[in-house]
């Protein structure tokens, strides 16, 4: 029977529980710590470079493909920069910890 | 790899994602939380590397777009955070929107019908206008945030109106779109070109201090694309990495809605501080005020026992953060109980004082929330308000006043309140705070840095 489902809905299932999880994962955020929540979703959210990798490297190559590739760099300085800049910013809490425990 | 392996690997990459969140409830988890996030995501890149070609190209890309966002997330100011996330929401609407064109361009290789079944034609749908909209209101966030745009609001007549019906007309696009038996690019085209005018359209009215409102609603707007993507691509993970997302985003705009005491709406309906700014100041009756030097400010700060220091935008604008520490640090060498109080919308983005505050490498067990510290004001000796203006008005208390019932922090309960500022003007709301014409108030005017500098010599 549940072969016979839409993927769509298997898709809404899926979103509608994460979506869930996420509430009540970010609502235990530490509101001191809400400046590097956004850096770390906005490098999760670069997960994006997955769809663009597949525009990139499709079996049959046209001119989507540099579409991709330009959507793939996109993706990656964000991936890249956001993990960075949250990494960054999370050592400058890590030296006060020291300091203090000191 | 199998379709199977792929999407279980997937499966642990999205466990990874949410690990990278839940690390995030402490400063102690949260550097292995990101660690994680890394790990998610190299998994998910790897993997999907197994299913596509032009390695070369992929991997050349990754490379460029890697190296500028390591090079940027290394050179990035902390005070410029806000315009660093701004202008990465705006990627990720870009490379959603240039995803869904490649993807009406060439379905099969996405996994998707050559000819699109109306499902997947609303969800590219979905996944195209969500991105654009991120893309132009970032850019727009971005702009207003470091200083190239004003920060006034941008308002005009009709405003609401010419945005309805653009967005009815992207509809009809939309509709055009999904009822074409073959690809239809003029309603794609059409479509995707409104909703990148609607996002820009959005933002502009909308001032500088709600700032920390719309990076927030961006944030959850760029989840939402790469979710649509998802839906879309058909790819539970994006689906689970973008929710995640977009619900942190909402989150924060609701807890920043909720410390303006404004309704989100409100907000993004935009416009607020433009009006209001001239007539709150002219109610006539010339008050007094009593103002004073750094060094009087020093005198009365070197003998308090406890010191509340308020930071506010004033605080970032002039990049105080370092003289802020060594003028905390020389206090407590003399004894004195410094501690330094958050309001949760000081600053351009949530959370953006405690990351100065970080920066400039002040023990995180002094920095406290405002819930934390609202009840210590009343015995505390001095409160040093620090380039905040309407986060310690006491109009909140006000029935009536235009900021009634924001939660604010109670620096007027304090035994000495000293409030560096540039000039009497109004803050951001456009009110007048009587806290600055009461008795125990001293204003020291100039520049944050330059005052605190001068205190740190006193001392």
């Amino acid at each position: 029977m549940i072969g016979e489902v839409d993927p769509t809905i298997i898709n809404l299932t899926v979103f509608v529980l994460a979506i869930f999880v996420g509430y009540h994962v970010v609502w235990n955020v530490t509101p001191a710590l809400h400046t590097p929540l956004m850096s770390v979703t906005n490098a999760i959210s670069g997960i994006i470079l997955v769809g663009a990798m597949l525009a990139a490297g499709p079996a049959e190559s046209d001119w989507g493909v540099w579409l991709g590739a330009v959507a793939v760099t996109l993706a990656s300085i964000n991936v890249f920069g956001g993990f960075l800049v949250t990494q960054r910013m999370l050592e400058m809490f890590r030296k006060k910890d020291k300091k203090g425990s000191a | 790899m199998s379709a199977n392996s792929v999407a279980l690997a997937y499966l642990i990459a999205s466990v990874f994602f949410i690990l990278a969140l839940k690390g995030l409830s402490s400063p102690l988890t949260s550097r292995r939380g990101n660690l994680f996030g890394m790990v998610g995501m190299t998994i998910a890149v790897i993997t999907t590397l197994t299913v596509t070609k032009n390695w070369a190209l992929i991997l050349g890309c990754i490379a460029v777009g890697g190296a500028i966002g390591a090079v940027v997330a290394r050179r990035v100011e902390m005070t410029a955070m806000p315009e660093l996330v701004a202008f990465m929401h705006s990627l990720v609407g870009l490379a959603a929107v240039f995803i869904a064109i490649a993807a009406v361009n060439n379905p099969v290789s996405f996994g998707l019908p050559a000819v699109l079944p109306m499902g997947s034609k609303l969800e590219l749908f979905l996944g195209t206008f969500i991105g654009a909209m991120t893309w132009s209101g970032s850019v727009i966030a971005f702009l207003k945030l470091s200083g190239r745009m004003s920060g006034a609001p941008i308002t005009f007549g009709g405003q609401h109106m010419v945005n309805l019906v653009l967005a009815i007309v992207m509809l009809g696009f939309g509709l055009w779109f999904f009822f074409s038996e073959t690809t239809n690019w003029t309603a794609f085209a059409g479509m995707a070109a409104i909703a990148f005018v609607l996002g820009f359209l959005i933002i502009i009215p909308i001032g500088g201090a709600d700032m920390p409102v719309v990076i927030s609603m961006l944030n959850s707007y760029s989840g939402w694309a790469a979710a649509g993507i998802g839906f879309s691509l058909g790819n539970p993970m994006l689906i689970i990495a973008g929710s995640l997302v977009g619900s942190s985003g909402a989150i924060l705009s609701y807890i920043m809605c909720k410390a303006m005491n404004r309704p989100f709406l409100s907000v993004i309906l935009g416009g607020f501080g433009s009006e209001g700014g001239t007539a709150a100041v002219s109610d006539g009756t010339q008050k007094t005020y009593r103002s004073g030097s750094a060094d009087d400010a020093a005198f009365l700060l070197g003998n308090a026992d406890s010191v509340i220091i308020v930071p506010g935008y004033g605080l970032a604008v002039a990049r105080a953060q370092h003289s802020v520490k060594e003028l905390a640090e020389k206090l407590h060498a003399k004894g004195v109980n410094v501690r330094f109080a958050i309001h949760p919308v000081a600053g351009r983005m949530p959370g953006h004082m405690n990351v100065l505050l970080a920066e400039a490498e002040i023990p995180y067990e002094q920095v406290l929330e405002m819930d934390e510290i609202n009840s210590d004001f009343s015995n505390t000796d001095v409160v040093l308000v620090l380039g905040a203006n309407d986060v310690v008005n006491p109009a909140a208390n006000v029935p009536g006043s235009p900021i009634y019932g924001m939660p604010i922090l109670d620096a007027y309960k304090a035994r000495t309140v000293m409030v560096v500022k540039r000039s009497m003007a109004a803050g951001y709301a456009g009110l007048d705070n009587d806290l600055f014409y009461m008795d125990k108030t001293m204003m020291v005017f100039g520049d944050a840095k330059k005052v605190v500098e001068g205190m740190v010599k006193a001392l």
